[in-house]
């Protein structure tokens, strides 16, 4: 079975300065993947790199299509869900806006039950339906990025660093609902964390970047119960 | 006490359309964070296209739609060509493309219809509004096809997936590109609204001021103030706004000694900015809390 | 109706000029200055004169480039202290019979004064805000200027008309034991040329000394600037005094030049104008002053000069064109040819 995202020699620039260096890597479908690695390794480029959001040069291929010449909204329409660093929320606008936007390049037809799926999902949303999304607290905002990326159903959502910031608790919380998803909705996930510990969890599989390089790949149990790999790449 | 009363409601008058032309000013801040200095030139020659019309022997109503929708088109047309290619380049420098575009659709203007001025039906008739003096048939006319625009875009913005979508790429177009919107055409689609709201603007206007190629230059500016004192964010705060102005301004000619006519506009301008500097967000506008 | 604040992480909007570019290199310097002094030799009065104004609007230009491209304070205005410096060198030559050098240094400081007067209120004002104040000013100042209250000192709607300077006692000795001729159009234009150098200078200094760079930090960021320490107030108002008396002197010079002040002259038409010639120079480079005042001078020229009919379009596309092709103004188009004769050198 061929990969869903297959990743081939990636380079990456911001302006002059190249952020990643002949990236290799690639995604089965169903799977959760993790890319770990220090501050300022190239994680979150990754992301963006994979939603044509900084200058690449090298092969990135969703479903056997290649990503490299279309804008970013069409790359999202092909499937490809991400929540940003930061969460990116529509602060302006309601919750239940947030989540209409997140499926606003589907037809109407079953976006009212899937909006009622992710109240379920996250009750705390469904009381602030009528809010405007930039009251709601950190952790709030990051249920309703990952809810919104939802709302595309989409094959592959990308999350940068959704722990950030968060109570332990509510991390917890919602990478059991990460795991759900992924084990009920089918939906492939790659994950970028620093919180290692966690991410190694729910993953099946894992890849540790360096300066912009992939240094280190496997399952996910192997690298976590490697106490080498911890110490030298992920401090623990 | 009834010069005041009477001058208040002359100013909401003339308000009208300073309301009007905020709309559009808002509308265009919506899509681009910039104030267009050419919208009133463009509401211009929306007006002489359906005066044109006119002339042609169209009826008003037809001339009215058939003008709304070429302006549309024109909004449309004049971001992809001439203001796409700058969208990467620094603020200043589209400020001076709307600067280009002002003198080139004025010179057109001039050249196309000439200098003299030109009388421009009203479908309202000028008759006295419910018989006073201070507010004919037009004006009345003019405040409620405003208020009916304000409603209109309230609806479309609030209850539109188009419109969401819209507001969306004004307020973080990075997270509207990740949700799939094209957020480049939401950009022309701005213009495109503004545009058809300016040239209603104009056609409003026009019979009040007579139609000539320079009949926006004050109305722009007071619509830009207007804009701004209701909060550029706010349609609703745009159309207050307006009336303000258009009260502030009669009652500055009115009751501060020495100011004639030419002393009105910088008088009135400079009584905004003293309530921009006590609100800086306007008087509708969601306050900006600034990052490092 | 909405409580929800709008944070905003602001990208600068006026951005910034790497140090070691703000001027042009020692040698491209000298090859103008050059120029610069030889060229009236050569040609017709009248050319002299339009050189003489082309500095003038330099001038001008450099001061808006201090303000907005040094301090990013956007300002729509200038054209309201041009006129006060025009109109205070003007009153107190024809009312005052002072000598016209000795009206500059004045026009300089009662434009500073009202600059950084204006400076004041404006501190709470940025960008849109900004320049709806600066343009209100800008309205006012031809209005105010035809104000019937100092018809005695401005001359009412018709202005005053301003006697020409010849050149000086000892320039004139000189001239005659050397046999060479010097008219006035010569004359003024070297004494405009001399002092267009020393406030060239100073400004490039003053943008790399500290308050330069209290300038810049606050364009850049005012927040960060001001957690800095820098002080924010002090070095706003600063900037708006000394780009004030600049274009007080500008326009001190101007009137001279002219020798002729009135209201229209100096309209809102002017302050766009030279917000153009910024633009079109290069924000914030001190150089393209000379480049973006050309521009304003000579460009809607020949637009008339194509057709009269449609000058206001044909001078549009030109700018048009102008901006699509180097949006960063002449400073892109000095840093292309630097970096072409750099490869040529390394061959």
């Amino acid at each position: 079975m061929s990969p869903l995202l297959n990743i081939k020699a990636l380079n990456a620039y911001y302006g002059q300065v190249q952020a990643l260096h002949g990236l290799e890597f690639s995604l089965n479908e169903g799977t959760v993947t993790t890319l770990l690695g220090a501050n300022g390794a190239g994680k979150t480029t990754t992301l963006r790199a994979i939603c044509n959001m900084v200058r690449t040069s090298g092969a990135i291929e969703f479903d056997g299509a290649p990503l490299s010449n279309r804008s970013t909204e069409n790359i999202v329409r092909l499937g490809i869900a991400h929540v940003p660093q930061g969460r990116g929320t529509f602060t302006t606008v309601t919750v239940e806006e947030n989540l209409q936007l997140g499926a606003i390049t589907r037809s109407k037809s079953g976006v009212a039950s899937d909006i009622e799926r992710m109240y379920a999902y996250f009750p705390v949303l469904k009381e602030r339906r009528s809010q405007q999304a930039g009251t709601l607290s950190g952790g709030e905002q990051q249920m309703l990025a990952v809810a919104r990326a939802l709302m595309l159903r989409p094959r592959l959502m990308l999350l940068d660093e959704p722990s950030f910031g968060l109570a332990p608790l509510i991390v917890r919380d919602l990478f059991n609902i990460l795991g759900k998803i992924n084990r009920e909705d089918k939906v492939t996930i790659l994950v970028v964390e620093q919180n290692a510990q966690l991410a190694l969890e729910i993953a099946d599989h894992a890849y540790v970047i360096e300066t912009g390089r992939i240094v280190m790949s496997g399952k996910a149990g192997e690298i976590a119960d490697n106490e080498d790999v911890r110490k030298s790449y992920l401090g623990y | 006490m009834e010069l005041l009363t009477n001058q208040i409601l002359a100013g909401i008058a003339t308000g009208a359309i300073y309301a009007c032309m905020a709309l559009a000013v808002v509308m265009i801040y919506q899509a681009i964070d910039h104030l267009n200095f050419a919208q009133g030139e463009m509401a211009m020659f929306s007006t002489f296209i359906s005066w044109q019309l006119l002339q042609w022997g169209l009826p008003y109503w037809a001339a009215f739609l058939i003008t709304l929708i070429l302006s549309f088109v024109g909004g449309v047309l004049i971001e992809r060509i001439l203001f796409k290619p700058l969208a990467h380049a620094p603020v200043l420098t589209n400020v001076a493309g709307f600067i280009a575009l002002f003198a080139i659709i004025n010179s057109c203007a001039g050249l196309i219809w000439d200098f003299t001025i030109k009388e421009y039906p009203t479908p309202f008739g000028s008759a006295p509004f419910l018989g006073s003096q201070l507010i004919s048939t037009h004006q009345a006319g003019m405040i409620g096809v405003t208020v009916l625009l304000l409603i209109a875009l309230y609806a479309f913005f609030t209850y539109t997936r188009v419109g969401l979508a819209m507001r969306a790429a004004a307020s973080v177009p990075e997270s509207a590109r990740l949700v799939g919107i094209n957020t480049s055409w939401m950009i022309a689609l701005g213009w495109g609204m503004a545009a058809a709201i300016g040239s209603i603007a104009g056609m409003l206007i026009a019979p009040v001021v007579f139609l000539e190629p320079n009949m926006m230059g004050g109305v722009l500016i007071y619509g830009f103030a207007a804009a701004v004192l209701g909060g550029l964010t706010s349609p609703f705060g745009a159309v207050i706004g307006g009336f303000l102005v258009g009260i502030i301004e009669n009652l500055a000619g009115t009751y501060i000694p020495g100011v004639g006519n030419e002393l009105k506009l910088p008088i009135a301008l400079a009584l905004i900015i003293t309530v921009l500097v006590i609100k800086p967000a306007g008087l509708f506008g969601r306050p900006i809390v600034k990052r490092v | 109706m909405t409580a929800v604040q709008e944070i905003v992480t602001e990208a600068p909007a006026i951005e910034a000029v790497p140090k070691r570019a703000m001027t042009l290199g020692a040698g491209t310097s000298l090859i103008v200055l050059a120029l610069l002094i030889l060229f009236p030799l050569f040609v017709k009065n009248f050319i002299i004169f339009q050189m003489t104004m082309l500095l003038v609007y330099g001038l001008a230009v450099l001061a808006l480039n201090i303000l907005t491209g040094g301090s990013g304070q956007f300002s729509l205005g200038q054209s309201a202290f041009y006129a006060v410096g025009a109109y205070t060198s003007a009153i107190l030559m024809e009312h005052a019979g002072v000598n016209y050098a000795l009206t500059l240094p004045v026009a300089g400081f009662v434009c500073f004064l009202f600059g950084f007067l204006f400076g004041l209120p404006a501190l709470r004002l940025s960008g849109i805000y900004l320049a709806l104040a600066t343009f209100a000013l800008a309205t006012a100042m031809p209005q105010l200027l035809k104000l019937g209250y100092f018809e005695y000192w401005t001359g009412g709607v018709q202005g005053l008309v301003v006697t020409k300077p010849d050149p000086p006692e000892i320039v004139q000795s000189v001239l005659k034991w050397s046999h060479l001729k010097m008219s006035q159009d010569m004359w003024l234009y070297y004494f405009t040329l001399v002092i267009t150098i020393a406030i060239y200078i100073f400004s490039v200094n003053l943008l790399r000394s500290r308050s330069g760079r209290a300038f810049m930090a606050i364009r850049d960021n005012e927040i960060a600037a001001s957690a800095m320490g820098v002080d924010v107030a002090l070095y706003k108002t600063l900037a708006f005094g000394v780009s004030a008396a600049i274009t007080g002197i500008a326009g001190g010079l101007g009137a001279i030049a002219v020798q002729f002040v009135a209201p229209d002259g100096y309209t809102i038409t002017l302050a766009i104008s030279l917000f153009l010639g910024m633009v079109v120079g290069g924000v914030g480079w001190l150089p393209g002053s000379i480049v973006g005042s050309a521009f304003i001078i000579f460009v809607p020229n020949i637009a008339e000069g194509i057709s009269k009919g449609l000058s206001g379009a044909v001078f549009g596309v030109i700018l048009f064109l102008v901006i699509f092709l180097v949006p960063h103004g002449a400073r892109q188009v000095a840093m292309v040819a630097q970096h072409l004769l750099g490869r040529f050198k390394k061959r």
